[in-house]
């Protein structure tokens, strides 16, 4: 099924080794190249990669075995993955997996036998104004129509092994759908390199800080300051890494930028680069976007042609700037800044401890400013219209627009360019959400928001986001998303520290329990005591934020959790027919008692 | 196990005063630079719960364990560098509950039976359990697929106990130049892996590496080595963990 695996196998992996110089903090891009030509990353090539890389196979497989979209074992040529959200369900990916499993005979999770197909769920994929929708290979196919698989899987069927090109096309749709600040006026390619060219790299920094822009990703950091104190830090080389691991379920902004706006990002990485005095600049582009790869690599093709990037930029002699895409393998973690520099290096997306920070021991502990595609944007249009401009936009502390990425029950769902300090509700009535009975706020990491908080602010200053906004009407159990919410950090805790690894797990159970109708007063409390405690005791950010969907819904919607709540003193977590389940089943009786 | 070595004397200090003072519960502690929180409470007979850290190693910050409220954030005391004037908040109600859930977390991620395991009162997990008021497991038992791997002719490597602690993983790579261990997967699916197919025993690992010691469990256990010391008479039967810290601060 794939190109032969033996003799040439290890020549192969050798000569991806070799084209990224034997260095190590590579080995994504050669796992990823062997993933894409084997279907697989077989022992062998664990081996070859190890001594290609003066490693062990254990830290090879540490590595590997980190990513969802790595495999160990052979899996299918066609790999077909469906996000499992709260939106995507709304949207009947059940029904398309449904469709999928009749087509090709197998259940989700398995592999036809002639090693043709895979079908599995994955977690978001950043398509949800287009759900339901499905990631086969590298392609995104949106707004799937049920009645169109069974023509999918014919067409793939046919395809000769191993054949290129890939017979599927993705067919992502546009998502912006209103502009304002940010994105309504035009930006040739170099606009912003030119006139922060024009000042010193201090008065950069300077305009920046005078903007009051901050970190667009959801922490809000001013990054103004964050570019200082990267350039204020000795070392040998100053990274610039733009932050396009969009894995938030629920947000497609930085895809949508990235897929019209590169100009815009890559200008502004090139502004920061010049400000920081570095010479390179990494995209970590999460690996659901890899359809982006070649559009995204011609952009940069051009601009090393118009001496945009490259030796010499804009011909100021000295200023020599690139910019690489490092593609991930399926980690939300490696959102989360410290993760994806270790990602970036070639390990697992583990986070580390600060500090020291990034901006000063950041990739390969050199100083490094990460920021949203987002913010980059930002810069690059303060770099043309002025700090005064972007600060007369928004509210006091939040200057500027936000995207927000509306997707869930309403009758527009996109990308909106709104100016910072807007109402919930004035959010609702633009995306034609008239019915909406809560909000999820910053995806599963922010929170619920009741109608109660519908007057309250889009900003930092109230409620800050990353961009994450998905709506639900009366017909959607808030409790049942918070429980969906944490199977999402269950399955993307990285595990390094216990509180998240064991406490997200434990959080789910206790989520389940309650949904299920079977909690007590005492679980309940129980929950609440320990959702507190992973959030306080977690490593990163991510643990850190796991609870909030069990946190913000006990503190906004206490109804609900009273209307599920048994009144026993104690229930256990799982029936005694359900206990005897098995039993039964072997036995092949029920109980002389059944149902007791 | 033999763990005697695991906490190393203070060094006297003489008068000399250390150039970095902070103030932890109220008490003023004077650290090296250089130093984490963890490292100078220990010099000044401040016990910090923790687990993952081991005095040989360099500290990965695993367990969380010793997370103290440091100027107004919890941090994990082992990776924080301790910092003039800082002040840290580390015996507090709210700090033992936390600390104390994290080993529950523990005790039902893997299965711990106490009354018949080898490591029973020389187990850090478990005196910790006892110190931070443990009274029994109150979480669900998780009850994960996980293997005993007894390929080794010393050691047994039993991954039921495992805690992701990371100390063999660190002194087989540091201390031993080896590298036998390293994670594998992510989240609730982590676990310990060896550098073989064929298990532990297909490594370079011998008995007298220092990854065959450091285990704060039983997860790593040298094999016809366990009960010479008869249960009542361990470590941490006789006194608790942390006790010998403890005894190193200065008489007021």
């Amino acid at each position: 099924m794939f190109p032969g695996m033996s003799s040439t196998h290890e020549t192969t992996v050798k000569q991806f080794i070799a084209d990224v110089g034997a260095d190590r903090t590579r080995l994504l891009d050669v796992a990823l190249a062997v993933q894409k030509r084997y279907g697989h990353i077989s022992n062998e090539a664990v081996a070859t990669m190890a001594s290609g890389f003066g490693l062990h196979a254990v830290e090879v497989e540490d590595t590997l075995s980190f990513y969802a979209f790595l495999d160990r074992t052979p899996r299918g040529q066609f790999r077909i993955r469906l996000s499992q959200t709260p939106i995507s369900l709304m949207k009947g990916a059940a029904m398309i997996a449904r469709a999928f499993e009749a087509s090709l005979g197998i259940a989700m999770g398995e592999t036809t036998p002639d090693g043709k197909f895979t079908l599995e769920w994955t977690n978001d994929i950043g398509m949800a104004d287009q759900e339901p929708a499905a990631l086969i290979n590298n392609a995104v196919l949106t707004n799937l129509p049920e009645a169109e698989i069974p023509g999918i899987i014919a067409n793939l069927r046919q395809r000769p092994d191993g054949e290129d090109p890939f017979p599927l096309k993705s067919s992502v749709q546009p998502s912006l759908i209103q502009t304002g600040p940010l994105l309504a006026a035009q930006f040739a390619p170099g606009d912003a390199i030119r006139a922060a060219l024009a000042i010193t790299p201090d008065q950069v920094i300077d305009e920046i800080t005078r903007s009051q822009l901050r970190g667009r990703g959801g922490a809000g950091f001013p990054t103004g300051m964050k570019w200082r104190f990267t350039r204020k830090s000795a070392g040998e080389h100053h990274y610039v890494v733009c932050n396009a691991d969009e894995g938030e379920p629920g947000t497609f902004k930085d895809r949508m930028l990235l897929t019209d706006f590169p100009d815009l990002v890559f200008d502004g990485m090139v502004v920061a680069g010049y400000a920081l005095g570095a010479r390179q600049g990494i995209v970590y582009l999460r690996g659901e976007y890899t359809y982006l790869w070649d559009s995204l690599q011609a952009n940069l093709k051009a601009r090393r042609e118009n001496g945009l990037l490259g030796a010499s930029i804009w011909g100021r002699a000295g200023f020599d700037f690139d910019i690489r895409i490092q593609l991930g393998a399926g980690a939300y973690i490696c959102g989360e800044e410290s993760s994806l520099l270790e990602s970036l290096e070639g390990k697992r997306g583990a986070p580390r401890d600060r500090p020291p920070f990034p901006t000063e021991h950041g990739y390969l502990h050199q100083p490094t400013a990460i920021d949203n595609v987002e913010t980059l944007a930002c810069a690059a249009r303060i770099m043309v219209n002025g700090a005064a401009w972007f600060s007369g936009i928004g509210t006091r502390e939040s200057t500027g627009s936000k995207l927000l990425s509306v997707a869930g029950d309403c009758t527009r769902p996109g990308v909106y360019d709104l100016p910072f300090g807007m109402t919930i509700n004035d959010l609702l009535d633009l995306v034609g959400a008239p019915d909406a009975a809560f909000v999820q706020y910053s995806g599963p990491s922010g929170q619920a928001v009741a109608p109660k908080d519908f007057g309250r602010q889009i900003a930092y200053e109230d409620l800050s986001t990353g961009g994450s906004t998905m709506i639900f009407n009366a017909d959607r159990d808030v409790l049942d998303i918070a429980r969906q919410c944490m199977d999402f950090f269950v399955s993307e805790s990285c595990g390094w520290c216990t509180p998240c690894r064991v406490g997200t797990t434990l959080l789910k159970q206790g989520m389940e329990k309650i949904v299920a109708g079977r909690a007590t007063h005492a679980d309940i409390q129980a929950l609440e005591s320990m959702a507190n405690t992973v959030s306080r005791m977690s490593r990163c950010g991510l643990g850190q934020m796991a609870p909030n969907p069990v946190l913000t819904t006990m503190r906004d919607f206490p109804e609900r959790y009273e209307a599920c709540m048994r009144s026993e003193l104690f229930m256990p977590t799982t029936s005694l027919n359900d206990a005897l389940r098995e039993a039964v089943s072997i036995q092949g009786r029920e109980p002389a008692e059944a149902n007791a | 196990m033999d763990q005697t070595s695991s906490f190393p004397r203070a060094e006297t200090t003489a008068s000399v005063p250390k150039p970095i003072r902070f103030v932890v519960d109220g008490t003023i502690v004077e650290a090296e630079p250089g130093q984490s929180v963890l490292q100078a409470c220990d010099d000044a007979g401040i016990y910090i719960p923790r687990l993952c850290y081991h005095p040989d190693l360099a500290p990965a910050g695993n367990c969380r364990v010793c997370t103290c409220k440091i100027n107004g954030r919890n941090s994990a005391a082992c990776v924080t560098p301790a910092v003039h004037g800082m002040a840290v908040e580390n015996d507090t109600p709210q700090l033992t509950a936390d600390r104390r859930t994290l080993i529950e977390m523990l005790f039902v991620e893997g299965i711990h039976p106490c009354p018949y395991c080898v490591a029973s009162g020389d187990c850090e997990l478990q005196a910790l359990g006892y110190r931070l008021g443990m009274v029994a497991p109150t979480e669900t038992y998780q009850w994960q697929p996980r293997t005993m791997d007894a390929t080794h002719p010393d050691i047994t490597l039993d991954h039921d106990r495992c805690i992701l602690c990371s100390r063999c993983i660190r002194a087989s790579r540091m201390e031993d130049g080896k590298t036998i261990f390293a994670f594998s997967g992510r989240g609730i699916e982590m676990h310990l892996n060896v550098d073989a197919d064929g298990g532990l025993g297909a490594t370079q690992m011998a008995a007298i590496d220092k990854a065959a010691s450091v285990c704060p469990v039983a997860c790593i256990v040298i094999k016809r080595d366990s009960y010479k010391i008869p249960d009542g008479r361990r470590r941490f039967d006789t006194m608790p963990i942390g006790a010998d810290i403890e005894a190193r601060r200065a008489k007021p």
